[in-house]
């Protein structure tokens, strides 16, 4: 039974880890194709991919779509959960389900409304563009996470600081933004991630300048080579570097 | 430092429920005010009023002479010490002290010297470096107050803030608050549904209950010549004859008795019933007792009324023999009009 439960669990890791082992060690293929047999290992496509000037541009262009896309996201999901944490609206509940209802909105859907509002708006697609849909994707995350990190002592300290003559800015970055950091990295991670990986939004508001994700997609439409493994491997290196980073900062302190 | 509080015909409704019925009540500055009633009796809303936290749907509130009626508890000269604490888990218990003072934009060297200075009072100035979670909760509480303190209010709200302490550290910290209170002069309007509380630390107790202020006095007031049935009850426990004038005395069950004749319910404490008293309320039987340490808490039958039990507290060693019959004396008797 115990030797069933082990073997249960190599599988379940095999398959959610096969996939993405195939890719990384494909990327060292020595041939021109990623795929069996493998012909021994060379860095030979890593070099190619970081020579190349036009992978590169888009990992820049990703890197700042993500990181400027999840600050505005979680400053403005910040504001929303405090504003809901302390008054009671008239259709609060409601206005709440509105916020988070993107969520359930599949990307493409949300990027085809988007692609038709810039058109009509004048707004030509571009990195800009794409952050928007970025910031359309991730505040409905952003404030629920941080909706439920705000509970009753973090509302009694807020009272307690206004109690005290705090202003209202004062009361957010002094208190209420100190005492739910785990969160807010958490919500900020989470958006970069969602945002780094994009890809449909992204394909559809980008033009000149695109992001990561389309840029692969475009090497793909040649072929299959070891150089989109090479890419791949270094997005999901930076992906991983996240998330341990996360695991690391966040959920240790939390269970300590 | 310190100012009076005056609450004009203050009504608050929460949508469709009353919590205050037009209070009056006015406190002088320098006060220790307990409001005292059961959950639910309209003493924390009447609290929130004060502090700024709800503004009231009637009525005035005045502070100082000045009306605060729609200032927001920033601008107040009010501070809370509240039930959970609500102390800054980030800051050190000196930044947490020190908070009020950095809001007004005091410099840093200057309150961080008066938070230290709170905290010594408190006892908890060698702590000054550590946060909240590795302090004991009667240690936050003493933070809380410090921090409380440390703003300088004219007028210090108190929500309940030794209900979460264990007996004895509660009835230390009730010595505490009060002798900080005369230290520092500043009026304590203080919150509590315990009546040993409130008598022990009040200069006057407000009983109130469903919305209104049922007797406003001295603990002595308000324990021994209580105004209604309820604040009699609450604030301990009773012996209830129902009496009626006779003559130049009253007819209870237990016979006529030689009180000022009055219709209602004739009130004793446990301690008021007795071997020795002012006037006679007949033989009684012991059928039960038990040892409380400071009294013996004992169960009488009365003879001119088997049913009816008649509790006495007496001293230490003087307890008869269960069975025994002995005459019982009551004193401090006060009659009062059944519940309007």
């Amino acid at each position: 039974m115990r030797y069933l439960s082990w073997a249960y669990l190599a599988v379940m890791f095999g398959f959610i880890l096969l996939p993405v082992a195939v890719l990384v060690v494909f990327s060292f293929q020595d041939g021109r194709l990623p795929v069996p047999p493998f012909n021994g290992p060379t860095t030979e496509w890593y070099a190619k991919v970081l020579g190349d000037r036009d992978l590169m541009a888009a990992l820049g262009n990703s890197m700042l779509v993500a990181l400027l896309s999840s600050a505005v996201a979680l400053a403005l999901g910040f504001l929303a959960a405090a504003g809901f944490a302390q008054t009671r609206l008239p259709g609060g509940a409601l206005m709440r389900g509105l916020i988070i209802a993107p969520m359930t909105v599949s990307y493409l859907i949300i990027g085809l409304g988007l692609l038709q509002m810039f058109n009509w708006a004048g707004v030509r697609p571009s990195l800009m563009a794409t952050g928007i849909g970025h910031v359309v994707i991730n505040l409905p995350l952003c404030f629920a996470i941080l909706s439920a990190a705000i509970g009753a002592p973090q509302k009694s300290a807020l009272k307690a600081a206004r109690d005290l003559g705090a202003g209202e800015a004062q009361v957010l970055l002094l208190i209420l933004a100190p005492m739910i950091a785990p969160s807010l990295a958490a919500a900020f991670f989470l958006s970069f991630t969602f945002s780094w990986d994009e890809f449909i939004i992204a394909f559809l508001l980008t033009r000149f300048d695109v992001t990561l994700p389309v840029e692969i997609w475009s090497m793909l439409r040649s072929g299959l080579s070891p150089e989109t493994n090479a890419v791949g491997s270094l997005v999901f290196l930076v992906s991983v570097l996240l998330v341990v980073t996360l695991e690391l900062a966040l959920f240790r302190k939390a269970s300590k | 430092m310190t100012a009076d509080v005056e609450i004009r015909a203050v009504e608050h409704r929460f949508e469709l429920f009353t919590a205050l019925h037009r209070i009056d009540l006015s406190i002088n500055a320098g006060e220790f005010v307990v409001l005292l009633g059961p959950s639910g009796c309209g003493k924390t809303t009447l609290l929130s009023l004060i502090g700024g936290f709800l503004t009231p749907s009637e009525g005035q509130i005045l502070i100082g002479g000045r009306d605060m009626t729609h200032v927001g508890p920033k601008l107040r000269p009010t501070t809370t010490m509240f039930q959970d604490y609500a102390l800054f888990p980030h800051m050190t218990l000196r930044d947490n002290v020190g908070f009020g003072l950095r809001m007004r934009g005091m410099a840093r060297r200057a309150r961080d010297a008066k938070a230290m200075e709170m905290l010594a009072m408190v006892g908890l100035d060698d702590k000054a470096g550590r946060k909240p979670h590795a302090l004991s909760g009667g240690q936050r509480q003493r933070v809380a107050l410090a921090r409380a303190l440390a703003a300088e209010p004219d007028v210090l709200l108190l929500d309940e803030p030794l209900g979460a302490l264990d007996l004895k550290l509660r009835r230390q910290m009730q010595d505490e608050l009060k002798s900080i209170q005369r230290r520092v002069g500043t009026t304590f309007i203080h919150v509590t549904h315990d009546q040993e509380e409130a008598m022990a630390i009040a200069d006057r107790i407000v009983v109130m209950n469903a919305g209104k202020i049922e007797h406003c006095g001295t603990p002595e007031e308000v324990y021994l010549r209580p105004r209604t049935l309820f604040s009699a009850n609450f604030m301990g426990e009773l012996n209830r004859l129902p009496v009626r004038p006779d003559g130049s005395g009253v007819a209870s069950p237990l016979g006529p008795l030689p009180v000022p004749p009055s219709e209602g319910i004739l009130c004793l404490r446990p301690e008021s019933v007795g071997l020795t008293g002012s006037f006679s309320l007949g033989r009684a039987r012991l059928t039960e007792a038990a040892f409380f340490g400071a009294h013996h808490r004992c169960h009488f039958a009365p003879l001119s009324a088997p049913d009816m039990r008649l509790v006495a507290h007496l001293p230490q060693g003087s307890h008869p023999e269960i069975g025994a019959e002995v005459e019982l004396f009551g004193r401090d008797p006060v009659i009062l009009p059944e519940a309007a």
